[in-house]
């Protein structure tokens, strides 16, 4: 459909871009502007800052230390990102085939954690792993079991079973992290596996190759749109998550979040804590750079 | 729930073989196991959360009668219902924007509009803390709801590209004789706007707000750093609960708020069909 020109209609332009331009300009660009400002500037005092134009803020960021929590932060979100992709895949194809009738009931099982409050199902999360939950009930049980099992059968028992530290350590940051971010990978899957040409599948299927065959030979390339828009959407956040690894995290899983937060509301080095925001904010454009040269390469081909 | 089938199996009906199915039980028991647990010990009579000791509902009377929960319960939705109706309003008016007219530096306005989507969290929140507190010297000590003032556009600022994201893909199907044969009807720009295009845009608009309202009743980290120190939001509150110490207390004030997210979710089914609210996401 034909786009009007805007100077066709004026007023009504106006009425309709005002609003919009107005707010991003006043409440976004401008306090991020403030923001990459600040990242050039120094602490002098308390509370004064001095806009320098310095890169000292940046130089420090390359720091092992801060360099190691960036190299984590990414490690973490990859990782999560890795393993939401196997466990949401074969959960959006089911979607995808389910029969009319459930299937919005299966998509909508899939939404409706996604808007129950984080903070909740964070302190959900808590409250399984911790070692007084059911995760270590669960084991414990398991444990008692399998020491039954081997007095039965004529050996020692097991030693007396210790709760094993599931909360405040990098499994849990990554357990957390998987469980807040699953539907985020599941929903774009499932848009991408929808509008698959099934007859391929079929044709695959007719000419003698196996379902896993099908699945990774036909499926997945086909679907690889989609599975790089749900890798992108899980990702990102996870990359700049706060408060998983802030409270399921222990004092070594801090991500790059929890370092920028401490900048601003510990160590009150606000020209610091800038320059890393604006690191993350960096590196997530060069993600999204990467993914839209990814979409142009079929074209060339 | 055919789980021996009874019709023998189509090669393409993965959703029905067992190993399917048992995939997709054990993902929906890890999404919600925990919160149903969270549920049901919410009801229970000790202070450690694992064994059951009897039903009470005393933690309910205890979350509802602690006053500084309730005020930032109400805080919150007031937040997120002032919020809403802002984001609605720039949201659809920006998705118009973007969809009828062609204007210079227009893809760049598009991904300016675009970015609160992408940019993470807590570099918002940085960038709020500094301009409310550090630039503006937003006053803190306001009077109800005026405190709420910088939250409430922090949220609209994260919330209304979402509704711009979902107007605009509905906006797409819009078949635009409809607009002129209202104008050779008579009808002025406004009238068309109101009596045509609204229409049209109803069910992304319905699922638009309940986006920016669960959004905004999520959000912890950008609230943490815009609000001042007496302006306290539920998340924020629910935070420091969680803190510094775990109680049933949390456990029956997180009920009500999942409760009310599922009252919420009905609530759009009930006016948009299951199908509608799916295909939105």
């Amino acid at each position: 459909m034909a786009e009007q020109d805007w100077k066709a209609n004026k007023r009504v332009f106006a009425a309709v871009s005002l609003p919009t331009l107005l707010w991003t300009l006043l409440f976004f660009v401008i306090p991020m502007a403030i923001v990459w400002f600040y990242s050039f500037g120094e602490n002098k005092g308390l509370t004064e800052i001095e806009f320098s134009g310095t890169l000292e803020n940046y130089k420090r960021a390359t720091e092992y230390l801060y360099l190691s929590i960036f190299g984590k932060s990414f490690a973490v979100a990859a990782l999560v990102t890795l393993i939401c992709l196997i466990i949401g895949f074969p959960v959006a194809m089911a979607i995808t085939f389910a029969s009319e009738k459930w299937r919005p009931w299966l998509l909508l099982g899939v939404m409706l954690p996604f808007w129950t409050n984080l903070l909740i199902r964070t302190y959900a999360l808590m409250m399984l792993l911790g070692s007084q939950g059911f995760a270590n009930k669960g084991l414990e049980t398991l444990w008692g079991g399998a020491s039954w099992f081997k007095t039965l059968v004529g050996l020692q028992p097991l030693p007396t079973w210790e709760p094993v530290q599931l909360l405040f350590n990098n499994f849990a940051v990554v357990f957390g992290l998987v469980y807040v971010h699953l539907p985020f990978m599941v929903l774009p899957l499932y848009a991408a596996l929808d509008r698959l040409d099934r007859s391929l599948i079929e044709a695959s299927l007719d000419l003698g190759a196996g379902h896993f065959r099908t699945i990774m030979r036909i499926v997945v390339p086909l679907a690889a749109p989609g599975i790089v828009a749900g890798v992108m959407i899980t990702l990102i956040p996870a990359l700049g998550a706060y408060l998983t690894p802030d409270l399921m995290g222990g004092t070594d899983s801090q991500m790059i979040a929890n370092v920028i937060e401490r900048q601003f509301k510990k160590a009150n080095d606000w020209p610091f804590g800038a320059a890393l925001s604006f690191i993350l904010i960096y590196a997530m454009f060069i993600l999204i750079a990467l993914q839209a040269m990814r979409k142009k390469v079929p074209e060339v081909r | 729930m055919a789980l021996f089938a009874r019709t023998p199996l189509a090669p393409l009906e993965y959703s029905r073989t067992l190993w399917m199915r048992a995939w997709v039980g054990l993902v929906m028991l890890f999404l919600y196991a925990p919160l149903i647990v969270l549920m049901i010990f919410s009801f229970n009579d000790s202070k450690r959360n694992v064994v059951w000791r009897g039903f009470t509902t005393k933690y309910y009377e205890k979350a509802l009668g602690n006053d500084v929960l309730v005020e930032a319960l109400v805080n919150s939705l007031t937040i997120a219902a002032l919020a809403t109706i802002a984001s609605l309003i720039l949201g659809a008016v920006a998705a118009v924007m973007l969809w009828r007219f062609r204007f210079p530096l227009k893809g760049a306005v598009d991904g300016t509009i675009s970015l609160p989507i992408i940019v993470p969290e807590i570099c918002m929140g940085v960038a709020f803390l500094i301009f409310f507190a550090k630039w503006l010297e937003w006053p803190t000590d306001l009077i109800w709801p005026f405190n709420l003032g910088a939250i409430i556009i922090a949220h609209i600022t994260f919330c209304f590209p979402f509704v711009t994201m979902v107007v605009r893909s509905r906006l797409a199907s819009f078949n635009r004789e409809q607009e002129e044969a209202a104008k050779d009807l008579g009808a002025g720009e406004w009238g068309v706007f109101r009596d045509v295009l609204i229409p049209h845009m109803k069910p992304a608009l319905v699922a638009g707000a309940l986006l920016s309202f669960t959004l905004s009743l999520d959000d912890f980290v950008i609230t943490y750093f815009t609000s001042g120190p007496d302006t306290i939001t539920f998340p924020v509150k629910v935070y420091s609960m969680v803190r510094f110490s775990v109680t049933p207390e949390v456990n029956a004030a997180s009920t009500l708020l999942i409760l009310l997210t599922i009252v919420l979710t009905a609530v759009a089914l009930k006016l948009q069909g299951v199908k509608a609210i799916a295909e939105t996401h």
